[in-house]
């Protein structure tokens, strides 16, 4: 087999004779285009499936684990909430709009695919630093917006930040969580020989083709070559196609619905057919609606046109299928059948070009052993040598004014936050949340990551996301269900990328299984460098969700009244490794992560939730990059609301930069009115966790009297750079 | 009173009038679907929110060749009360029930974020919950909400008394700062000479529930809901 070709479908010689062994003859070119890309990375998880197989994924509500278009776990009062995220990294480098947009289309229709009414977006994103990636992170926020405000789902949180590594490979990880009644959730399973398969929406184009396996490479200077791997997407249609799906809902003469994304049409058939036993499938390429003319049966079955799902239709049942997506003015094609003969056989006509087993497209891909290795740990930080805290308040204002804390306002408000009725946490604090309209039920959200603590310690990096989302949602008052996760990665064929993978899968497991999350969905976005250098970080991105019973119960992150106490939940530690003021102030990226204890965080859990429950707490803010006097600053700015403390005197060995700038996790700002003063010290003792009074809430400044004293509008100032 | 929201593809804001309609204020509603040429005997018609069409071509510039709005003009004529919010405002423009037409914002960016709005008619049948300099707190979610007329059409307008809204800050003061999308004359909100047709950029669907942020947007619901204008309807 020509090796240059090979390379074209991204599969290795090797894996060329597993097929050429498996088939007992060599694939014509469909077949190993269709191999190709279900063998990418992308779509068979070749470098990571043995390791994800360590994160939990069961627990008490979870409807829906791993395996589907998307997880689902059980809220309360009949309800699911099902959700994923999702990477569109790749795409996103090389033509930011449309990679984006279409990431976001992406993930949407993964949770239209479960029978759920998509309720809310968030993303994570990493850039390089401004102004130089403005055209990345512009393009990026523009194209969310431009697909998230068209499809009237309220775009709520995420998260962003810029450092060198994202410069040629900016990070874009979409998250979509909907809702469903649990008894009408809807599997992707082919179930049913005889069945139909029907393709809806958009017609079939030459775009994309390949886009799965573009993924699963490095980038290099031929990428914008590559730009008509990325896909153009068109909210327009997919907003159609949501309200044709959710009328689906109504009628059972739908058995699945299959989202059509990475590798096309070949992906949902197989995927479809291959989650049960026996099935198979056979299909006619040339029933498939298309967009332009000569196409072939390889175009056809290795298209990513967007806006396009499969539904398995029972059989005889197909005319009132057709005339809901009538109704929305959308093309629908029985394009085939459900089989029992664990075939997928593709005809074009009359024609038979292509059959292959189902199980070898989607388990057939060897999984790779590879071969993982600690890289030199070069990054010592010797605290006791750092210069002493000059002056906080400058610094304060410095760090407000770095693009990773500044205010993300000027972002948000760009994105339909609000379209749905249900928004009852705003972005800009913690979580967002949204109310269950019928319901007195609360569903939190958040994204989180920090790119920079796993460098340093990847196990630890990853078990601090997985804290801080979990203390994200705590902050509005509802407790943590589940997890979504994104691992974006380097190459894993370098023992040190590997290594940082392992470590960080291990990590996620660990804190999961400690704070109880099950892991129901997720992705693995591989290959995040260029040219063979400049690897990411290693960012495994947390996406998770909360519920809240009452949310009239729900907390928000600023401060509500003056007089209130300010109290700093959580102890302090010399924790600056790896922290935003040692960047900012001193120009390092060194040191350990703060240490994180999970007994303690979830004693803390624990106390945030009983103490919200009871109404002792007026708000909640979690204290995390730029630690206490950041986060005191947030509550204070959100809140409109000043705060008067007395001066700070760390005991030693605590240093006065870090018991102000420090990220220790398992700490919150909280406001409580002073009549609930007492009651909340007893159950901060009676859950043993650590109870500071800084100040009281009240005035126009943020005050430490003779350490430092700004007015609330000076911190606005810097706080709001991003705005323009 | 019976309420109909229009739902043309793409719109959104259809179902956030509906809850409110329905399940906020307990009146009759209806969907009036694009292609259907029949109002169903509603009192009052919204043209929501939204995309409609995808929008690709010009904000509603599609959406008044849609059947059903032979029918709402003909309504509007007939003295019927016809309210379009965002999308529905440009729909309202493109064909020609209201004067004027909706640009893109002054930032060229989409905002979504709370205004101020400067009630200047409270005599409306859409307005009379409300007093005259009333501060109502509405969002806006718009890229192409900045309002635009010729001259002699600004001043007509302005001369009979048809601008109902204008962006001012919270204590009822029209300026720069204030306008978000860089709207002539801060003008959020406009109704024709007979006072039966209301265009508006702000949302009053996302603010009648005090856990959403406000409740300033079931004024101008409840001025509807309790309308003896409902008469002039023959």
């Amino acid at each position: 087999m020509d090796e240059r070709r090979l390379r074209e479908v991204a599969l290795t010689p090797d894996e060329y004779r597993v097929i050429v062994e498996k088939l007992k003859r060599a694939p014509n070119e469909l077949e190993l285009g269709m191999l190709g890309v279900l063998w990418s990375e992308h779509c068979s998880y070749k470098s990571s499936k043995a390791l994800l197989r360590r994160l939990p994924s069961t627990g008490a509500g979870v409807v829906q684990g791993p395996g589907e278009n998307a997880g689902a776990v059980e809220v309360g009062e009949g309800w699911s909430v099902v959700f994923k995220i999702e990477s569109h990294n790749h795409p996103s480098a090389i033509e930011p709009y449309q990679g984006a947009a279409t990431g976001v289309g992406g993930i949407i229709r993964d949770v239209i695919a479960m029978g759920a009414r998509p309720i809310a977006l968030l993303d994570s994103l990493r850039f390089g630093p401004l102004p130089h990636s403005s055209h990345h992170f512009e393009g990026v926020v523009a194209g969310i917006a431009g697909y998230g405000n068209c499809m009237g789902i309220p775009t709520v949180g995420g998260e962003v930040y810029f450092e060198d590594c994202y410069t040629s490979n900016p990070l874009v990880n979409a998250m979509c969580v909907g809702l469903v009644r649990t008894d009408q959730l809807v599997r992707a399973r082919a179930e049913g020989a005889g069945n139909y398969l029907m393709l809806v929406g958009a017609d079939t184009g030459r775009d994309g083709i390949h886009g799965a396996s573009f993924a699963s490479v490095e980038l290099d200077e031929k990428s914008s070559e590559r730009r008509p791997a990325v896909q153009v997407g068109n909210p327009f249609l997919e907003k159609c196609l949501l309200e044709a799906c959710m009328d689906l809902s109504h009628t059972d003469a739908v058995v699945a619905i299959q989202d059509l994304g990475a590798a096309g049409l070949t992906s949902a058939v197989a995927e479809c057919a291959g989650r049960v036993e026996g099935a198979g499938a056979r299909i006619d390429v040339g029933r498939v609606p298309r967009r332009e003319q000569g196409m072939t049966p390889y175009d056809v079955m290795l298209s990513e046109s967007q806006e396009r799902m499969l539904v398995v239709v029972r059989r005889g049942r197909e005319r009132e299928v057709e005339t809901i997506f009538q109704a929305w003015d959308l093309t629908s094609a029985v394009i085939g059948e459900v089989t029992d003969d664990g075939q997928l056989t593709v005809f074009e006509g009359r024609d038979h070009v292509a059959r292959v087993p189902v199980r070898l497209l989607t388990d057939g891909a060897p999984m790779r052993r590879l071969v993982g290795l600690p890289p030199e740990p070069p990054y010592g930080l010797e605290v006791e040598a750092l210069p002493p805290l000059a002056d906080a308040g400058a610094a304060l204002l410095r760090l407000l004014a770095s693009p990773n804390l500044a205010s993300r306002r000027g972002i948000f408000r760009r994105y339909d936050h609000m379209v749905g009725d249900s928004t009852v946490v705003a972005p800009g604090g913690d979580a967002a949340m949204l109310r269950v309209k019928g319901t007195r039920l609360g569903i939190a959200m958040t994204t989180d990551g920090n790119g920079r603590y796993c460098h340093l310690d990847p196990h630890l990096g990853a078990q601090l996301a997985v804290a801080e989302a979990a203390r994200n949602i705590i902050a509005t008052g509802a407790r943590p269900v589940a997890v979504t996760d994104c691992l974006n990665f380097a190459n894993p064929d370098r023992p040190e990328v590997y290594w940082e993978l392992e470590e960080a899968v291990a990590g996620l497991a660990y804190a999961c299984r400690a704070l109880e999350l099950p892991v129901v969905s997720g992705n693995v976005s591989l290959y995040n460098d260029s040219h063979g250098e400049s690897a990411i970080y290693p960012t495994p991105v947390v996406g998770m969700v909360g519920v809240i019973d009452d949310y009239g119960k729900r907390l928000g992150a600023g401060l509500r009244a003056e007089g209130d106490f300010v109290l700093l939940i959580g102890s302090s530690h010399n924790d600056l490794g790896g922290s935003e003021y040692l960047k900012v102030e001193h120009g390092h990226v060194a040191g350990r992560p703060p240490a994180l204890d999970l007994t303690r965080e979830r004693a803390v859990h624990r106390l945030i939730l009983s103490a919200s429950q009871s109404g002792y707490l007026h708000s909640a803010h979690d204290c995390a990059e730029g630690g206490m006097l950041v986060a005191l600053a947030e509550a204070c700015l959100l809140g409109g609301i000043g705060v008067r403390c007395p001066a700070i005197r760390p005991e030693r060995p605590l240093r006065l930069d870090a018991a102000f700038f420090g990220e220790s996790p398992s700490r919150f700002i909280v406001s409580v009115p002073s009549r609930a003063m007492p009651e909340m010290q007893s159950l901060a003792r009676r859950h043993n966790v650590e109870l500071s009074l800084l100040g009281l809430a009240g005035g126009a400044h943020v005050e430490f009297e003779g350490q430092l004293k700004l007015s609330l509008s000076e911190l606005r100032d810097a706080w709001e750079v991003l705005i323009h | 009173m019976k309420f109909g929201v229009v739902v043309f593809p793409g719109t959104w804001s259809d179902r956030d009038c509906g809850w409110v309609i329905d399940q906020v204020l307990g009146q009759e509603l209806t969907y009036l679907w694009h292609k259907d040429a029949d109002l169903k005997g509603c009192d009052c018609v919204i043209l929501p929110g939204g995309f409609s069409y995808g929008d690709y071509l010009r904000t509603g510039a599609i959406a008044r060749f849609a059947p059903i709005m032979e029918q709402v003009g003909e309504f509007a004529d007939r003295g019927g009360l016809v309210w379009g919010i965002c999308n529905g405002f440009q729909v309202l423009c493109e064909a020609g029930l209201l004067p004027g037409a909706l640009i893109r914002n002054a930032s060229l960016e989409f905002r979504c974020e709370w205004t101020n709005l400067l009630v200047e008619r409270s005599d409306l049948p859409f307005t009379k919950k409300c007093s005259d300099r009333d501060v109502l707190r509405v969002p806006i979610a718009h890229g192409e909400g900045s309002y635009f007329a010729d001259p002699a059409t600004l001043s007509r307008i302005e001369q009979q008394g048809q601008v109902v809204f204008r962006y001012c800050d919270a204590g009822g003061r029209v300026i720069p700062g204030a306008n978000p999308n860089g709207s002539l004359h801060s003008i959020a909100g406009i109704v024709n000479a007979r006072g039966n047709v209301l265009g508006m950029m702000p949302h009053p669907e996302r603010c009648a529930e005090a856990e959403l942020g406000g409740t300033d947007g079931l004024k101008l619901f409840r001025s509807v809901a309790e309308n003896a204008f409902k008469v002039l309807v023959s």
